[in-house]
């Protein structure tokens, strides 16, 4: 059971700053951790690479509009002999002592997150009311969460007494050299190219708000390279993979792809 | 008749007898015309050409016609060829046949001109049938008298023609002369003005018909830009090149913003590398410029947008990399070449960061001739440093000068190690200035060919002085500050109005004042209410019902508040059969709120002070009882709505009375508003729907209505076509549409079915019975609405 969560293969990080250094120490007071930035800027990322460097199991939920609280906690499902219990991801991962990361929170209805509450506080219990359980959780089992307050909707916003169950870290886009590195290592590019694609980003990135809601991020970068690597024109490979997809307003469009012509002349 | 002595060639003389000409200016200059005559014609064109000047000499207008043809005539040909003759002469002869016999000089000395511009025998023809419409329709008869008063405009839009060819197609100057001939053809003077290019108008639509790439149009293009890759922002400031014509404005910034000219044309170059630096007209005259295609292969094409775009980069890199200097001790000779200097060296560092600019740069930059200047006749100054510029600018420049190369060599090398200083540039400038000074630098005359760079901007942020200046009257010229006269109300917003004769829109043409409503006493209104408290008492259970209709079904729920049968069946058979069963069989219900903004536009013309048929009440108080009554029910229901009356008078003068805005309560302001209103003046719709609409427009909302209460057809003092307002507002109600605006007029005009349906369509509601409006008003926004 436990097994199957272990990453077993270090995945590739770039460090940026002291947060491995921060996030062992808050693995071993097991605190909660919210982890805040942009879309692709590399969040699950960085809590892999920390599950892996700490030998934890990892439980990744993408939370959605539809997902409810037992979606999280578990359900009795109906089988030829009357019921059955099953855990919820994060019902599993209490009681193997996995590090549960859920992607996203906002997304998840308001009445899903409250029942971590009861996890992140001292208690560290987790009560499954359907089945007539308090389950006491692993002493190695620690909550995640993921939060893109870029997406400021007043819908869609944590509660005040979810926010502040969690210490935070907060991600951005690396700077350019870090960035070109990335780049690099992930696809095998040169830097020259490398280079010039996160140039590229950079002219995106200083549109939002300006008709862009996120920049291009190193994700949509590394697919760049990744489909420059694979034999596309760069300009070509650059229109594809990061200007197409953010934006539908043909003055942004426009713009964007003068970048790439000045940068890629 | 003139001495025929004076013709050497005996078949000049021959023609001469032909010509038969009395004028004795004539005579003067005929054998030079006839001699570039024989070079550039034909021997039938030759003939032809001597016979209609014969024909304009007696023609009976003066010497001058069959002067300025003589001369005119063959440039002219070389341009259209010469089969397009016959057309020209058929419209100058109907001009003499007209009263216009005035306008046919100008006419020929706007020929050879227009003829350069438009090239061809087809587009002199399209030419020649705008000007003979133009005639037509503006030569006016007095009631009594045949065809007796010239056209006012014609001579004036013949002296225009050189520079609104060199502006628009012929499609574009068809529109313009369109526009001033609907517009003015019953005004000589106004029409004089517009012809003349005076008037405000003339120029804005002149503006408008223009090709190439408007700055207007393209702003938030360049402002992305210069965000994106520069991390700037600034104003555009756009001057018109149009108006200067000695001499050209320059792109130039300072603290108000960055100065660009208002359009630029697409243009054409010849493929660089190879050096020769011809560069081609930038002209693609002609129907919908700028398509590929178009230009012969081995050439670029800069587009307008890439023009402005290098502008902002040669712009930024002065704004990032320049530090003012001081100019008191460096002669102009030297400062030119400073400038020139640091305009590469911010060039060649903006290349670095996007060196996809040196394309646009390479091509946009002229490239001099190496042998284009004879320095011992004219002043090579200018010459000598657009090729140092274009030296180092294009690493295949095919310059032999020595000094030239080295001293681009010596720019590269500064530039090697950093990003170098304007204080640098100071230097090599002067060095370079020492070195390859000439004496004829002092000459008046200069090179100007092929040394002007025009996307640079005029440089004055580089410089800054000791001295201020050294006119010693300096001293009392102390600035008056002028206070500006105090706004009273809002600034004038200006919308266009839809000409349906065109079918284009007329720019900036009504000018909308907006003003609070004056108030009156409150209580008023809340008497009319008290008198439809029966009325408003129905009302009342119709609105109750309204409100709770707004339940909404959630199904698929896990837990709701009722069983939904149909899934849990369907789970059930799941079940049975032996896989796994949804369990969201549960459903849930939710309220969803009303979420309509409203906006209701009265129209106060003067009409609206009539009697009602068999009442004592006027339509204002009808109406004034009718919105009141409405504003009630609508704040009952608690959907956000604004009050908003309008009269005008003329285009000039479009009042538009805010009686009530969202965010303000129902209370005794607004009503104290209501209770003042007055009726007076026209009713020019379209204007106030357009500023009605920019309110609502804001409005989260997921429906928008606009509800307008008018008792009668859109017409206005100043608009005689009665059909103009109507098509107007026709027009205003679909660009609502467009915004996801519905618009319902309440008409009050029992005649109304002859033009309401042109304007609505289908959404108005025309009520006879004037009396029962406060109780028909407030139903049918319910309806609307339900």
């Amino acid at each position: 059971m436990t097994e199957q969560y272990k990453i077993h293969n270090e995945p590739f990080y770039q460090v940026q700053g002291n947060e491995v250094a921060l996030y062992a120490v808050a693995y071993a007071a097991r605190l909660p951790v919210m982890v805040k930035g942009p879309t692709g800027c590399g969040k699950s990322r960085f809590i892999e690479y920390m599950a892996w460097k700490l030998g934890r199991p990892l439980i990744t939920v993408a939370c959605n509009e539809d997902m409810t609280a037992s979606d999280l906690v578990g359900r009795y499902l109906l089988d030829a002999n009357g019921t059955r219990w099953l855990d919820g991801p994060l019902t599993t991962a209490a009681r193997i002592g996995a590090i549960c990361y859920l992607d996203e929170i906002v997304e998840a209805r308001q009445d899903t997150t409250v029942v971590i509450h009861p996890l992140t506080d001292h208690r560290r219990t987790l009560p499954l009311d359907k089945k007539g359980e308090l389950l006491a959780a692993h002493p190695d089992f620690q909550l995640v969460i993921s939060y893109n307050p870029g997406y400021q909707n007043l819908m869609k916003d944590l509660k005040q007494s979810t926010k502040q169950r969690f210490t935070a870290f907060e991600f951005d886009y690396p700077d350019a050299v870090l960035e070109t590195g990335i780049v690099a290592t992930e696809t095998g590019m040169d830097a020259e190219i490398s280079a010039k694609l996160v140039k590229v980003g950079a002219a995106a990135r200083n549109l939002k708000g300006h008709g862009l809601d996120e920049g291009i991020s190193t994700r949509l970068l590394v697919y760049a390279a990744t489909l420059i690597k694979g034999g596309v024109e760069p300009r070509d490979a650059c229109r594809m993979a990061l200007v197409r997809p953010i934006t539908d307003d043909a003055d942004i469009r426009d713009t964007l792809d003068h970048a790439i012509d000045a940068v890629f002349a | 008749m003139a001495e025929a002595k004076t013709m050497q060639h005996p078949q000049i003389q021959s023609y001469w007898k032909e010509l038969n000409c009395g004028f004795e200016q004539v005579a003067e200059v005929f054998e030079e015309c006839m001699a570039e005559a024989l070079a550039s014609l034909s021997k039938e064109g030759v003939q032809a050409y001597v016979e209609n000047a014969r024909f304009l000499g007696k023609m009976g207008h003066g010497v001058e016609p069959i002067l300025i043809f003589l001369e005119e005539w063959p440039a002219a040909a070389e341009a259209v060829g010469e089969p397009a003759l016959p057309a020209i002469m058929d419209c100058i002869r109907r001009m003499w046949k007209s009263p216009n016999g005035k306008a046919i000089a100008p006419f020929l000395q706007s020929l050879a001109a227009a003829a350069r511009r438009l090239r061809s025998p087809e587009q002199m023809r399209d030419y020649l049938d705008v000007v003979l419409d133009f005639m037509d329709r503006t030569t006016s008869s007095i009631h009594g008298f045949h065809t007796t008063i010239p056209s006012p405009g014609l001579p004036e839009f013949f002296r225009q023609v050189p520079y609104l060819l060199s502006q628009l197609a012929v499609q574009g100057l068809k529109n313009w002369t369109e526009y001033g001939i609907r517009n003015y053809h019953d005004h000589p003077d106004r029409q004089r003005d517009y012809f003349s290019l005076q008037s405000a108008d003339s120029r804005a639509v002149l503006q408008r018909e223009r090709h190439g790439t408007l700055l207007v149009d393209n702003e938030r293009k360049l402002d992305l830009y210069l965000r994106g890759l520069w991390r700037e922002s600034d104003h555009f400031v756009p001057y018109s090149l149009g108006f200067d014509e000695l001499r050209k404005p320059v792109p130039y910034f300072d603290k108000l913003g960055i100065r660009l000219p208002d359009v630029y044309d697409d243009i054409a170059v010849a493929a660089s590398g190879s050096g020769s630096g011809a560069r081609l007209a930038p002209l693609p005259q002609g129907e919908g410029s700028g398509e590929g295609g178009r230009f012969p292969e081995g050439e670029i094409v800069i587009s307008g947008l890439d023009r402005y775009r290098a502008v902002l980069a040669h712009i930024v890199g002065h704004k990032r990399w320049t530090e003012a200097v001081f100019a008191d001790n460096l002669s102009p000779f030297q400062r030119m070449a400073v400038e020139l200097l640091e305009d590469s060296r911010v060039e060649h560092l903006a290349m670095r960061q996007y060196p996809g600019l040196r394309r646009v740069f390479q091509a946009l930059h002229p490239a001099p001739a190496e042998d284009a200047c004879d320095p011992a006749a004219e002043s090579a100054i200018r010459h000598r440093l657009a090729m140092l510029s274009r030296a180092i600018l294009d690493p295949h420049h095919p310059y032999a000068n020595l000094d030239i190369i080295e001293f681009a060599k010596r720019f590269h090398a500064l530039m090697e190690q950093g990003d170098s200083s304007t204080r640098e540039m100071v230097d090599l400038a002067v060095a370079f200035g020492a070195r390859t000074r000439r004496q004829s630098d002092q000459l008046a005359k200069i090179h100007f060919k092929d040394t002007v760079v025009d996307y640079r901007d005029d440089n004055r942020q580089m410089w800054k002085f000791i001295e201020e200046g050294d006119e010693e009257e300096a001293f009392d010229q102390k600035r008056k500050i002028e206070l500006a006269e105090e706004l009273r109300g809002l600034p004038p917003r200006r919308y266009p109005e839809w000409d349906y004769t065109s079918q284009t829109y007329r720019p900036d043409w009504v000018s909308v004042y907006e003003a609070l409503h004056p108030t009156g006493d409150a209580a008023d209104i809340d008497r009319l209410l008290a008198r439809n408290a029966a009325l408003a008492k129905r009302l009342k259970r119709l609105l109750d019902l309204l409100k709770p209709q707004d339940k909404v079904r959630i199904r698929y729920q896990e837990e709701g508040s009722e069983l939904d049968l149909d899934v849990a069946l369907r789970s059930l058979i799941d079940f049975k059969g032996g896989a796994t069963p949804d369990p969201r069989i549960n459903m849930s219900h939710k309220t969803n709120g009303r979420d309509i903004a409203v906006m209701l536009l009265l129209d106060l013309s003067e009409s609206l002070n009539q009697k009602v048929a068999g009442s004592a009440q006027t339509v204002l108080e009808l109406s004034q009882e009718a919105v009141s009554l409405l504003a009630w029910a609508v704040d009952k229901l608690g959907d956000p709505f604004a009050i908003g009356g309008f009269h005008s008078n003329t285009r000039h003068d479009v009042r538009y009375l805010h009686i009530k805005g969202y965010s303000e309560q129902w209370d005794d302001q607004v009503k104290a508003r209501l209770a003042a209103m007055e009726a007076a003046y026209s009713t020019r719709m379209g204007a106030a729907m357009r500023h009605a609409a920019h309110y609502l427009e804001k409005r989260q909302a997921d429906k928008k209505l606009m509800l307008i209460l008018t008792d009668g057809e859109p017409a206005d003092v100043d608009a005689k076509d009665g059909r103009l307002l109507i098509e107007d507002a026709q027009r205003a109600v679909r660009e609502l549409d467009g915004k996801g605006i519905y618009t319902f007029c309440i008409n009050l005009d029992p005649k109304a079915d002859e033009y309401v349906g042109d304007i609505f369509g289908k959404q108005y509601a025309v009520i006879d019975n004037i009396q029962r409006l406060p109780e028909q008003l407030t139903q049918l926004f319910l309806t609307l609405t339900k």
